[in-house]
């Protein structure tokens, strides 16, 4: 099953090559990694998407936290949470298409953020399986570029991950 | 105080209570090397290879419970220590290696003797660091202290640029009493419920068996084992990490588990019905194939790391926590429990694993003319009166030494189980006799793993610390070769010597004793010359019976009720018990 682990991390040097060291020295995969600072200076914030069995993911989870540099981690998958991913996705566009894509990127509610006479860039956010289906929905032909954030997540109601 | 930061690292280690650093110098570490020139509460030992400075501090850390502490120069000096922090690693044994680095103006510019030490030593450290602040050195010195010993224990790098100990830069020095890492904390107690549920399932088992390991060791727990056992009357088997854990000469003990554990510890795990696993970590050697391990038993498990529980094996009831406090609460539990454990089902369970033990697997041709190597092993352990510390090498020697040395007391049996890295022994067994010059040291060796360290020799007599090399030469890289005879049809692929060394004249030439043994009635009378040279390091080179294997074994990917015995005219038969 796919995961989204959230992760709070010591900024420190070092401590994004010890996540990522320990996922290829034990063989996990990782879909998508991506980190940021947090409020707190001293902290930073990962996200990280992974698939695996339940002993998997326990593991992942257990060789995380024993990571020094480890603060704090959260499994979003256990509970209700939201996700989003940035997508954008630059298209050829001709004088036929322009208004397809305009339409169905209005459905998705995608937003157009830059024109050139045969392009468009659609600026998009959502679950990842949202991005993937406005993906589908365009002619794979015309796409010359998509450049997608990997997502982040947070989870709902009053709990949360902090210190 | 002012102190620069050559002698903040020493002074550091002063007040950590540091005996011996184990090291060699190097142009990255100078500024070290002269402050510790300028005191002697610190004792640096200068071995032949900085593989050897990591062996000794480890044979060190593992005799005391001590950390063990190492300082390399940067570049090969770093990396040579490598198989040595890895090696501490496998086994958890607390350590600190300190490595010099290039200035941090140039780091990654590849200069002079230049390696990323953080990067490279990551994956086999508990953790590491790079100093980049001389004010925060003598801090980061004691945290690497405090994660080294704590919780479940492992090595940890500090790594120091040059600059960090200009010894024209001074600040103020105050070694932290204690450092909290916000993000480390380890368990200690057990959580009260899981105990709960751990001492009513073994109250009901019927046929309980107590698989213990390193952890007790670590944990200094072996007096709780003890007593918790004697207390259920259940059996008990270690590890090979575990050995000395609990007494091995008790009656309640069936021995070594595993692919060279003994008939009775295998096939009372196959059917046991309740387990409880007391640090120890279902290692691959342990298990055998694992969707048939103990497929009758509902499993405890006791560990202070909560990733070794269910990594391999799925098990019942886990309790994170240190083996001591978790022992003692649940021997209270246990004294307050109106249940007892079943007599009569105990008792035919031991009638059981009596008549598991009737198969005397351990047996061998003590009719030989030729020397068996058991039978060397065996004659050390009455020599020694089983008092001593034996650290060991890899290999087939290594197994005969954990089979027929029963140890009594922890920290006596010295050995790299998890890297299984030959070249251990030697400087391992410095290490220890340094820390026990009274007691009697032996390293039990084999003719390849002994050429793998030998230029500790020379550490051993410039430090005085005679130690006793028992060799058993079957002038093979025996293990390689039994490995070949029976996966291989005995085509022995490289797993043997043309020219070994005349270890006499080498040990002579370290200026120490040598000695040749080559029958089997002169083993006695040489093991015990070479003991009574109290203040000489002798080296025994014994030639042993060239085809002798190590049984039991469990082959590769069977279960542990399909063991390969040795038959009495000394060849080997599959035998499959259900
Ligand atoms: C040639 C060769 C053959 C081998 N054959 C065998 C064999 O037949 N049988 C065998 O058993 N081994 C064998 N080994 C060794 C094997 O590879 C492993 O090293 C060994 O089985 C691991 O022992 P252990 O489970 O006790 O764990 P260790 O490596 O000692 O680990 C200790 C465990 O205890 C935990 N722990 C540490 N401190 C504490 C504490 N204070 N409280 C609670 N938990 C703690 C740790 O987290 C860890 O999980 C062999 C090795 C070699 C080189
Ligand atoms: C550094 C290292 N290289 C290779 C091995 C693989 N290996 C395990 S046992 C062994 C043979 C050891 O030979 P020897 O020291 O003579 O011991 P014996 O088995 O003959 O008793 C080898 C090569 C190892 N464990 N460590
Ligand atoms: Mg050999």
């Amino acid at each position: 099953m796919r995961h989204i682990i959230s992760i709070l991390i010591e900024n420190e040097s070092g401590a994004l090559s010890r996540v990522a060291g320990l996922f290829s020295a034990r063989g996990y995969n990782i879909e998508s990694l991506t980190v940021a600072p947090t409020e707190d200076s001293s902290l930073s914030r990962m996200t990280l998407v992974t698939r695996g069995s339940d002993d998997i993911i326990e593991q992942i989870t257990k060789q995380l936290n024993k990571l020094i540099d480890v603060v704090k981690l959260i499994d979003l998958a256990e509970s209700d949470h939201i996700e989003r991913e940035l997508m954008m996705v630059k298209i050829k566009t001709s004088e036929h298409t322009r208004e397809e894509i305009r339409g169905i990127a209005a459905i998705f509610r995608g937003k157009i953020i830059d024109v050139t006479p045969t392009t468009y860039v659609v600026e998009m956010t959502g679950p990842s399986s949202k991005l993937d289906a406005f993906i589908a929905a365009i002619d794979g032909d015309t796409i010359i570029e998509v450049v997608r954030s990997g997502p982040t997540g947070i989870s709902r109601g009053e709990k949360g991950l902090h210190l | 105080m002012e102190l620069n930061g050559a002698q903040i690292v020493i002074q550091s280690l002063k007040d950590e209570g540091v005996e011996y650093i184990f090291g060699y110098p190097g142009g990255a570490v100078l500024h070290l090397y002269d402050a510790l020139f300028q005191q002697d509460d610190v004792k640096h030992i200068l071995v032949r290879h900085e593989q050897g400075a990591t062996h000794a501090a480890d044979g060190y850390a593992r005799a005391t419970g001590k950390p063990g502490v190492v300082l390399v120069t940067s570049g090969p000096g770093a990396t040579n220590a490598v198989t040595g922090i890895a090696t501490a690693y496998m086994d958890s044994i607390p350590m600190v290696v300190i490595s010099g680095q290039v200035p941090l103006p140039v780091i990654g510019s590849d200069a002079f003797q230049e390696v990323d030490m953080v990067g490279i030593t990551r994956p086999c450290v508990k953790h590491n660091f790079l100093v980049k602040d001389v004010t925060k050195l003598a801090e980061t010195i004691k945290k690497a202290f405090y994660v080294a010993t704590t919780g479940r224990p492992g090595p940890v790098v500090v790594d120091v640029p040059k600059d960090i100990t200009d010894p024209r830069i001074k600040v103020p020095y105050k070694y932290p009493k204690k450092v909290s890492i916000r993000s480390y904390n380890p368990a200690v107690s057990g959580h009260k419920g899981q105990i709960k549920k751990a001492v009513d399932l073994l109250l009901t088992a019927q046929k309980p068996i107590i698989y213990s390991g390193g952890g007790v060791i670590l944990g200094e727990a072996d007096k709780e084992l003890t007593e918790f056992a004697h207390t259920l009357g259940f059996p008990v088997t270690n590890t090979l990490m575990g050995l000395g854990a609990y007494p091995a000469t008790d009656k309640q003990f069936v021995g070594m588990l595993g692919m060279h554990g003994t008939y009775e510890a295998n096939m009372a795990m196959h059917d046991s019905d309740v387990i409880i696993a007391i640090g120890a970590r279902f290692d691959d050697r342990v298990t055998g194939k694992l969707d048939q391990f103990c497929p009758h038993a509902q499993i405890i498990h006791i560990d202070v790391d909560p990733a070794s529980i269910s990594k391999t094996v799925k098990v019942a009831i886990p309790i994170v926590g240190e083996v001591k406090p978790v022992l003692e609460q649940m021997m209270e539990m246990i004294k307050e429990s109106k249940k007892k454990p079943s007599k009569k089902a105990l008792e035919s369970w031991w009638n059981q694993i009596d008549q598991w033990r009737a198969v005397k697997c351990m047996e061998y041709d003590r009719n030989s003319r030729l020397i068996k190597p058991q039978y060397v092993i065996e004659q050390l352990y009455e020599v020694t009166k089983g008092e001593a510390y034996i650290a060991s090498d890899v290999g087939q020697h290594q197994m005969w030494a954990a089979q027929y040395y029963p140890f009594d007391k922890p920290r006596h049996w010295i050995n790299s189980g998890g890297l299984g890295t030959m070249g251990f022994g030697l400087p391992a067994a410095i290490g220890v006799k340094l820390a026990f010059p009274d007691a009697e040291v032996a390293c039990v060796t084999g003719d390849g793993s002994i050429q793998m360290c030998i230029q500790e020799l020379s550490t051993a007599l410039q430090y005085n610390a005679p130690v006793k090399i028992i060799n058993l030469n079957n002038s093979y890289l025996g293990m390689v070769r039994q490995w070949q005879e029976f996966s291989y049809e005995s085509r022995y692929s490289h797993s043997y010597m043309d020219t070994i060394p005349d270890f006499v004249k080498l040990a002579e030439a370290y200026g120490h004793v040598g000695m040749r043994v080559d029958k089997p009635e002169e083993v006695r009378p040489a093991l015990e010359e070479a003991f009574a040279l109290k203040d000489r390091t002798v080296f025994l080179d014994i030639l042993t019976d060239r085809t002798e294997n190590v049984y039991p074994m469990i082959e590769a990917g069977k279960a542990h009720n399909d063991m390969t015995l040795r038959v009495a005219n000394g060849t080997s038969t599959d035998r499959e018990l259900a």
